[in-house]
C-alpha cells in the first residue's frame, strides 16, 4: 500500500510469447546468455529463429552464444498509447549485432539527445512476468565485454 | 513482349464510410457486394467466385448464402494484411483467366473502429494471428513494440537517418492526402484540409517519427469490386476497366509488419519488387501511370512507393511531393480519393475502387486523361487501365 491507503499498482514486463523455434532463445535470456541461431551446413546466421536454413535448405542448426556486442540500426520512442509495464520515455532499438544477425531490443541508459544511429552496444538482461528474461542493450563499455 | 491478363473490374460498390456504421460486418460486405453488382448491371446469380481477406471477418459461405450466389465455384482469401489488399483481386484475375470462375467478387468489410481497433497496443495479444503476419508478435511486443505505428516507426528512422529528413517533412504527404479528401464527399475528412502547421502540432504517437496526423484513420466501411472477362464486361453496364495485371509481392528476408531484416530498409522491398513485376508482365514502366493509388497506413508510405514504383529515385520523394508532383495536374497524382488517411481506412479496397473510377473517368478529382492507374500496397498490386 502507498501513501493514503491507494495501492499502487506495479505492472511487471509481460514474458514473451515463446513460440517452439523461438524457444531457445528465450531460454538463453533467462541463463543470461545472448544466443543465435547459426545453419549447421552453410553457418550462416537467422533472425527471427526458424528452421530451416533460407540460404541452403539445411535443417542443421546451432545455437551459439554470441558476444552481445552490436551497433544501433535504429530506434523510436513509442508514447501513444502509454504502456504501464514500460517506463514512459523507453526507446525501442534495433540492433545490428556483431556476428551479422539484426534484432529488436530495448536501448536503455542513454540521454536522447546522445542516441546516434552506428553507436556501440552491449547486452544485458532483465527479468519479466512468469520468470521469464528478455534482452536489452546499454553504450558499450569501451574496451569491455558485458 | 506484354503478357497482360483479359479480366477487367466491371462493378464497385461501397457503404458510407464511418466511425460506427451500426451494422454487422456481414451486412455491410452485403450492401457492398450487391452495389457492386447493380454498378456491373449484374445479379448475385451471375457470381461464382469470391476473393476477400484472411483477416476479414466474413465467411464466405454467410455472404454467399446472404447475397444469394447460386453455385460458387472459386473462394481464397489473400494474407499479408494490408500489404496484401489488391491480393483478391490478383486472384479473381486468376481465376477468371484460368476459367476456375466467371464473375468474381472481391470485398473487404470492417467495423474496425467501432467493434475492435487495429491501432490500439496489441499488448494483450496472445498471439499472432495466422495469415496476419508471420512470428512478428513474439519478437516485438516484449520491448513495447506494440503498435503499427511504433513498428513501422523504426524503419522510417533509418530512412531518416539516411536523407536527413524529419517529421517536419512528411506533413506535405499529410496535407497531400486531406486535401484531396476535402472535395471528396465520400471521405470521412470531407472539407476538413488540414496545413502543414496543423500536422506539426498534433502531438506525438512514436517520437520523433509519427504524430498524430501521420496516422491512417480507424474506419467502419465495406467496398466491393467485381471482376470478369474482358469480353464479358463488353455488354455490361460500365465502362470495363481492364485488369493489365495483378500480382503479390514477398521478397527474400520480408516480413509482413516488423520488415527489418533485409539490407536496406530504406527501400521498400515488396513495393519494389511488385512494381517491377508489373512493368515486366505490361511492358508499362512508371512512365506510363497517370495516377498512382498507394497504400498509406502512415504517411511514410507515400514516398517509399514512391520510389519502390520509379516516380522518383532513392532519397527524391520528401523533395517530390513538397514540389507538388502527387497533386492533381502534378506529375503523377497521388492517392486522389484521400487515401485511407483522408477518405477512410478500408484497408486497401478503398484505393482499388478510387483507381477504377480514374480509369472511367468518374473520381471526384478527376486527372485528366487516364489510360493506367498502378494501384499499389506493397504486398500486392495492380496496373488498371482502358479496355
Amino acid at each position: 500500500m502507498g501513501a493514503r491507503g491507494v495501492r499502487k499498482v506495479v505492472v511487471e514486463r509481460p514474458a514473451p510469447m515463446v513460440s517452439r523455434d523461438g524457444a531457445f532463445f528465450w531460454e538463453g535470456c533467462k541463463r543470461g546468455v545472448l544466443l543465435g541461431q547459426r545453419c549447421g551446413e552453410c553457418e550462416a546466421f537467422r533472425h527471427p529463429p526458424r528452421p530451416m536454413c533460407p540460404r541452403c535448405q539445411s535443417i542443421e542448426r546451432e545455437e551459439v552464444e554470441l558476444s552481445g556486442r552490436g551497433t544501433l540500426h535504429s530506434w523510436c520512442k513509442p508514447v501513444h498509447p502509454a504502456l504501464p509495464m514500460f517506463e514512459p520515455g523507453y526507446v525501442v532499438a534495433l540492433v545490428d549485432l556483431e556476428e551479422g544477425p539484426r534484432l529488436l531490443s530495448n536501448l536503455c541508459g542513454v540521454e536522447d539527445s546522445d542516441i546516434e544511429v552506428g553507436m556501440p552496444l552491449e547486452v544485458f538482461f532483465v527479468e519479466t512476468a512468469g520468470d521469464g528474461a528478455v534482452h536489452q542493450f546499454r553504450p558499450a563499455t569501451p574496451g569491455g565485454r558485458p | 513482349m506484354s503478357e497482360a491478363s483479359n479480366a477487367a473490374i466491371v462493378g464497385t460498390g461501397q457503404t458510407e464510410f464511418s466511425k460506427d456504421s451500426g451494422r454487422s460486418e456481414l451486412q455491410i460486405a452485403c450492401e457492398a457486394i450487391r452495389a457492386a453488382l447493380d454498378d456491373a448491371g449484374l445479379a448475385p446469380s451471375d457470381v461464382d467466385g469470391m476473393s476477400t481477406y484472411t483477416i476479414d471477418n466474413n465467411e464466405d459461405v454467410d455472404v454467399a448464402r446472404s447475397i444469394g450466389v447460386q453455385n460458387l465455384r472459386f473462394s481464397s482469401r489473400v494474407g499479408h494484411g494490408g500489404g496484401g489488399s489488391v491480393g483478391p483481386v490478383a486472384h479473381a484475375m486468376a481465376a477468371v483467366d484460368g476459367g476456375l470462375a466467371d464473375v468474381v467478387v472481391c470485398w473487404r468489410a470492417m467495423n474496425e473502429r467501432s467493434e475492435y481497433r487495429f491501432g490500439v497496443s496489441q499488448m494483450e495479444n496472445t498471439g499472432g494471428s495466422p495469415g496476419a503476419g508471420s512470428g512478428f508478435i513474439e519478437w516485438s511486443l516484449p520491448f513495447g513494440s506494440a503498435t503499427p505505428a511504433a513498428w513501422v516507426a523504426v524503419q522510417a528512422q533509418r530512412y531518416f537517418h539516411r536523407y536527413g529528413v524529419s517529421n517536419e517533412d512528411l506533413a506535405h504527404v499529410s496535407v497531400h492526402l486531406r486535401k484531396m479528401a476535402a472535395t471528396n464527399p465520400n471521405a470521412w475528412f470531407y472539407q476538413k484540409p488540414i496545413t502543414v502547421d496543423d500536422h506539426q502540432s498534433s502531438r506525438w504517437i512514436v517520437d520523433p517519427i509519427f504524430r498524430l496526423l501521420d496516422c491512417t484513420q480507424e474506419s467502419d466501411g465495406a467496398v466491393a469490386v467485381v471482376v470478369t472477362s474482358l469480353e464479358r464486361a463488353r455488354d455490361l453496364k460500365q465502362p470495363p476497366v481492364r485488369i493489365l495485371h495483378a500480382a503479390q509481392a514477398v521478397p527474400f528476408e520480408c516480413e509482413t509488419v516488423t520488415n527489418y531484416y533485409h539490407e536496406d530498409l530504406t527501400v521498400f522491398d515488396s513495393g519494389r519488387a511488385c512494381a517491377q513485376e508489373l512493368y515486366r508482365r505490361t511492358g508499362l514502366s512508371a512512365a506510363d501511370m497517370q495516377v498512382a493509388m498507394l497504400y498509406d497506413a502512415f504517411t511514410i508510405n507515400i514516398w517509399w512507393h514512391l520510389e519502390a514504383a520509379g516516380f522518383c529515385a532513392p532519397g527524391e520523394a520528401p523533395d517530390f511531393v513538397r514540389d507538388g508532383n502527387i497533386d492533381v495536374g502534378g506529375t503523377i497524382p497521388v492517392s486522389t480519393n484521400g487515401g485511407h488517411i483522408g477518405e477512410a481506412y478500408i484497408h486497401g479496397m478503398n484505393n482499388v475502387a478510387e483507381a477504377v473510377r480514374q480509369v472511367r473517368g468518374t473520381a471526384v478529382n478527376q486527372v485528366a486523361d487516364v489510360e493506367h492507374v498502378l494501384v499499389s500496397a506493397g504486398m500486392s498490386g495492380a496496373i488498371l487501365g482502358r479496355a
